[in-house]
């Protein structure tokens, strides 16, 4: 089954204007954002096809964009959940308990580190270092960060998210209110 | 440990006298402050007005040469010197390149200062780039960083609207376009030529050097590569003059460094230090860190980021010479790697005496495995073959002989690679082996009764048992 991939109106006009930051030419520099562009709106992940169309939109080789989606640790290259709960494991966090809060997910939602739930809501993958070393522990959902980890406050937040059903994206901010 | 209660009144009294000097986070208080309106009401872009209406690059240049900067990213390269390699060869653009990419473990005061004063940072940029002569800039910042890049590319826009970015900036004639880029997790970014290969829209491959940046960086024309920290430092110095910051620190190592305290601390967060506080004021004083957690005692620190080497406490409070060991780049490193570390990004972790050094030691190997680019075969392989090891032994599988080959592999990565990330993965391990071997030898020769090793519970989330 083939799918059509074609950016949205609005997400053309952001893809246009990231290619306009470049010298004439250099127009490949957009690739990185764009390729968050497109993964914002193809389902969370670059299939393929999405990298192709990438390729035609910034009008350079297909390899030229498997090669750094495969680099880069935020391309997510196979299907993920709504949510991709993205938890720091390097020393700080791990120091103030990222172990825990791994298990308790793992437990939680029934699924292993890098794993998507049956309902297709959540993802769970460990990561490397965030910034966010004196808030330890922490996870990031899109491009929120939630921070000082409690088991309780991953109970609120995974009912949260659940809740309210929205992809999670890096291109927006979505913060759930944790008050 | 008794030096808490006792050097503090001592060092207070002594050496701790307008040691709380900010420079960067002076406002950071100020509600409001990362709005331009605000930022402005406390003298925000005054600086810049002034250089524009008043000084040529080359004083710039020359300012930031008297001031002793020092590359804040962790390499502590003099700021004005690299600045003053930049090739002008005519007609050819040059570039400024804002090095946000901070992945170093530790390390989170970038975020810090560019999510909470942001046109601290955009301020710094038009200055540095009007002194270099480039005419668009970009800031490169991490992809994990996505929320803080949209509170710059905000920022930015309000100092379009201004008048502060763009054509004829303050009416000075000069132009400057300024860009936010956003990367997509690769700690190897952060090293600068890797960084422009990213920007130019590649895998984050360092480049051999020479040519280095200056003469061949973005698009193959000469580029300037600097931290955040950095170049909000030239905001200050261009304010106050060069010598002025200079006075400011100790030694060589002059004015105020942004420090990431994290782990068992009793007030994790950024803070901002006069370089040459003494490494116990900072742990122990209220000001500061306020001691370790818990009523704990301090077992170890890894000072400037992962990739410095390990210090046991006794080693990071007091040099091998019993001197209050200083927070500065001269004072971290006082003993070379045999008893001194790095003063590195400020990524300060803080180990409490329940620490299992080895299982600390695995999560940054696991991570420079994680994050090797690939391209040199040593780090490749060797950052594999450690994490594998490290593993092994922390199960109680590992051998005495795998302490030595640990160690044996270490030796043959550092130096061996294009980029500085080899070095990075090899510290951390050589140190470790050489404060904490008896660590790994009790992991070894407890074998299969690994669990009467000490913390073997507790880093294993499992209950201890009783007695």
């Amino acid at each position: 089954m083939e799918k059509k991939y074609q950016f949205s109106p609005e997400s053309m006009a952001v893809v246009q204007k990231l290619m306009s930051r470049y010298p004439n030419g250099k127009q490949k520099s957009a690739l990185l954002p764009v390729l968050h562009v497109a993964q914002a709106e193809f389902d969370g992940w670059l299939s393929p096809e999405a990298m192709d169309y990438v390729a035609e939109v910034l009008q350079i080789t297909p390899i030229e964009v498997y090669e750094v989606a495969s680099f880069y640790s935020m391309y997510n290259l196979k299907p993920v959940g709504k949510c991709v709960l993205e938890v720091c494991r390097t020393s700080s966090c791990w120091l103030m308990g990222s172990e825990d809060i791994v298990k308790h997910l793992e437990k939680k939602l029934g699924i292993q580190d890098g794993e998507t739930t049956k309902d297709g809501q959540f993802t769970l993958k460990t990561v490397e270092c965030l910034g966010s070393c004196g808030t330890a522990p922490m996870l990031q959902c899109g491009s929120d960060f939630y921070e000082n980890l409690t088991l309780e406050k991953v109970d609120r937040l995974v009912e949260n998210l659940r809740n309210d059903g929205e992809r999670r994206v890096y291109t927006k901010d979505q913060k759930v209110n944790m008050d | 440990m008794t030096v808490n209660a006792v050097c503090i009144p001592k060092i207070k009294k002594l050496i701790w006298i307008d040691m709380g000097k900010k420079l960067l986070l002076e406002h950071i208080d100020v509600p409001g402050i990362h709005t331009l309106s605000v930022y402005r009401q406390k003298g925000g872009y005054e600086t810049l007005k002034k250089a524009l209406s008043s000084m040529t690059p080359d004083q710039i240049l020359e300012e930031v040469k008297t001031s002793g900067l020092r590359g804040r990213g962790g390499a502590g390269f003099p700021t004005g010197m690299k600045w003053s390699f930049l090739a002008k060869p005519e007609g050819v653009p040059r570039y400024l390149v804002c090095n946000a990419d901070e992945s170093e473990p530790g390390t989170f005061k970038d975020r810090y200062l560019m999510e909470r004063i942001p046109h601290l940072l955009i301020e710094g940029m038009i200055l540095s780039s009007f002194a270099l002569g480039a005419h668009a800039s970009y800031i490169y910042i991490r992809g994990e960083y996505f929320y803080v890049a949209r509170i710059l590319e905000a920022a930015i826009q309000d100092a379009y609207d201004a008048g502060l970015l763009g054509k004829n900036i303050m009416g000075s004639g000069y132009d400057l376009d300024l860009y936010v880029q956003v990367g997509a997790g690769a700690y190897i970014c952060g090293e600068e030529t890797a960084l422009l290969e990213s920007l130019e829209g590649k895998r984050g491959n360092p480049r051999i050097k020479p040519p280095f940046p200056a003469i061949a960086g973005l698009y193959g024309c000469p580029t300037v590569v600097n931290n955040v920290e950095t170049i909000a430092a030239v905001v200050p110095i261009v304010k106050d003059g060069g010598a002025a910051y200079a006075q400011i620190g100790i030694g060589k190592s002059t004015g105020t460094k942004l420090i990431s305290a994290s782990g068992h601390l009793n007030k994790p967060g950024v803070y901002e230090i006069e370089l040459g506080l003494p490494v116990e004021e900072f742990i122990y004083s209220e000001e500061y860190c306020g001691g370790i957690k818990n009523g704990k005692q301090l077992k170890a620190v890894v000072a400037g980021g992962s990739s410095v080497p390990i210090l046991p406490a006794h080693l990071i409070l007091k040099t091998a010479t019993g001197e209050p060991r200083l927070m500065s780049y001269e004072g971290l490193a006082d003993g070379g790697f045999a008893t001194g570390t790095m003063l590195g990004s400020g990524g300060f972790i803080a180990m409490d005496e329940d620490t299992s050094i080895v299982k600390n030691l695995w999560t940054f190997s696991r991570f420079y495995h994680h994050e090797s680019c690939g391209q040199c075969s040593p780090c490749r392989e060797g950052t594999g073959w450690m994490e594998k090891i490290l593993h092994k032994i922390l199960h109680g599988h590992g051998t005495l002989s795998d302490v030595d080959l640990l160690w044996d592999i270490q030796s043959k990565i550092e130096g061996k690679t294009i980029c500085p990330l080899g070095d990075a993965a090899a510290w951390p391990v050589a140190s470790a082996i050489r404060h904490f071997r008896h660590e790994f030898e009790e992991y070894v020769k407890a074998g299969h009764s690994i669990k009467d090793v000490k913390h073997y519970y507790r880093i294993n989330h499992l209950p201890e048992p009783a007695n």
